[in-house]
């Protein structure tokens, strides 16, 4: 099958390259752009390793064509730093916070984290469970992974999260 | 876990879809969200040897009211649904299951057309749209007809739609005074159910006026139970009407046997979840 061109604009930066129709966009991803930082874990869209920032909303890049982001604008894990190589504070309290024990699962929960404290600057415990309900971790128990996004809220909004890690 | 190679179109307006499809044949698919469709592909179960966007037409993800009744054009995504504000006033159902539909990153792509239109008995949006007496507008190379949701379902991924049509919008009647409840079973988020019930219900003094019953994956399609909901009317749903009403709708089951569990378990299930939807959708009538 002939392959078409597609452009999008990544991470702030406009890219293009050849994609089979077929091809899954975390394979473009991945593959064609050599940011592999975004995972693949079921390929079911079960797992959300593969989460990306497509248009403002989370999606699972395994569950999308590349020829279907044609001029879209896409974040990665690798566009979450801060330009000068910081750790952006989602990345930060992950670490600080325990928030990973294998990493697998981190750049999807860390993209998922990112867009939902956008659309909800100081989320519940709660709402935070339900927020990554589309993100498995199979180390964590999640415990670390909530009170890591709880410690970024908390920071991004001038204020301290006074819970430890367990 | 590739899909079969494909041709990829994206028309900018409906005629040109419908056009499309019809001179492509019987291996052209339609792609809404994909979130259906892409996994049966990678499984190759599904190997269309065209898929036609839908993306690309603007005018299929409009909400809006006209005539007493809510229209949702095919591409609205459950994600723009819950945020839409007409229809939490309007049709609160329609909330309360896309709320319980897959996760976050599912409900920001997957579509309500591509949800009523699939044919799988495991989606929650058919059975809430027989219970709400949808209908689906269908647009094929004859021209547009409207399919009521409760006849539109014949089997699993068997549709009323014909080849050549699409369904680009659906139609809920607004009726005031109404409760509503889904009420859905599920092993975690994310699942099929387990069962689901949809009821709609209004009361009068003290009483059911009507009711209407819509039961999700303990068959090979989506159920409306129009005995079981008749029985219901006239009734305080008091609790031996409420086990006769069930007892009916669980012998119109027939549900597969899955990881879910064996058939006698999801229908007892399906009659728990239609007895709180019941409970839950009489608190809140007008």
């Amino acid at each position: 099958m002939a392959k078409i061109n597609v452009t999008m604009t990544v991470n702030g930066e406009e890219v293009s390259g050849l994609a089979e129709p077929r091809t899954l966009l975390v394979h473009f991803i991945r593959e064609t752009l050599n940011l592999t930082g975004t995972h693949i874990g079921c390929e079911t869209s079960h797992c959300g390793a593969c989460t990306i920032d497509l248009d403002g909303v989370s999606v699972k890049s395994c569950t999308r064509f590349a020829v279907q982001a044609e001029g879209s604008h896409i974040r990665t894990i690798e566009g979450i730093a801060h330009a000068d190589g910081t750790l952006h504070q989602l990345q930060e309290s992950f670490r600080q916070m325990h928030g990973l024990q294998c990493g697998y699962c981190t750049p999807g929960m860390i993209l998922r984290a990112w867009r939902l404290l956008q659309e909800n600057p100081r989320p519940s415990e709660d709402e935070i469970r339900h927020g990554i309900s589309g993100n498995l971790c199979r180390c964590t128990g999640y415990q670390n992974i909530v009170k890591s996004i709880q410690h970024a809220a908390a920071a991004l909004n001038g204020e301290t999260f006074a819970e430890a890690a367990q | 876990m590739i899909p079969g190679a494909f041709e990829y179109h994206r028309p900018k307006t409906l005629v040109d879809a419908v056009t499309m499809l019809a001179s492509l044949g019987e291996d052209a698919r339609p792609l809404a969200g994909g979130h259906s469709l892409i996994p049966l592909m990678k499984q190759r179960l599904s190997a269309p040897s065209h898929l036609i966007d839908l993306a690309g037409i603007g005018d299929l993800r409009t909400i809006s009211e006209e005539n007493g009744a809510l229209v949702l054009g095919a591409m609205v995504t459950q994600r723009a649904l819950l945020a839409s504000a007409l229809v939490q006033v309007k049709a609160p159902l329609l909330i309360e299951a896309a709320q319980q539909i897959a996760d976050p990153q599912i409900r920001a792509l997957g579509t309500l057309g591509g949800n009523v239109a699939n044919g799988d008995p495991g989606n929650d949006m058919p059975a809430v749209m027989m219970c709400l007496d949808a209908s689906y507008v269908a647009q094929g190379p004859k021209g547009m007809r409207h399919i009521k949701a409760r006849d539109f379902y014949h089997g699993a991924y068997d549709t009323a739609l014909a080849a050549g049509e699409i369904l680009t919008a659906i139609h809920v009647p607004i009726v005031a005074g109404q409760g509503t409840a889904y009420e859905k079973l599920k092993r975690k988020i994310g699942d099929y159910a387990v069962a689901a019930a949809a009821v709609v219900l209004t009361m009068a003094n003290g009483k059911v006026a009507t009711c209407s019953i819509g039961l999700t994956n303990v068959a090979p399609t989506p159920l409306w139970a129009k005995d079981a909901a008749a029985m219901l009317v006239g009734t305080t749903l008091d609790a031996g009407s409420v086990k006769k009403a069930v007892a009916a709708a669980e012998a119109i089951t027939d549900p597969a046997s899955d990881g879910r569990g064996p058939p006698d378990y999801r229908r007892k299930m399906a009659g728990i979840m239609l007895t709180r939807a019941l409970a839950r959708a009489a608190s809140r009538a007008a």
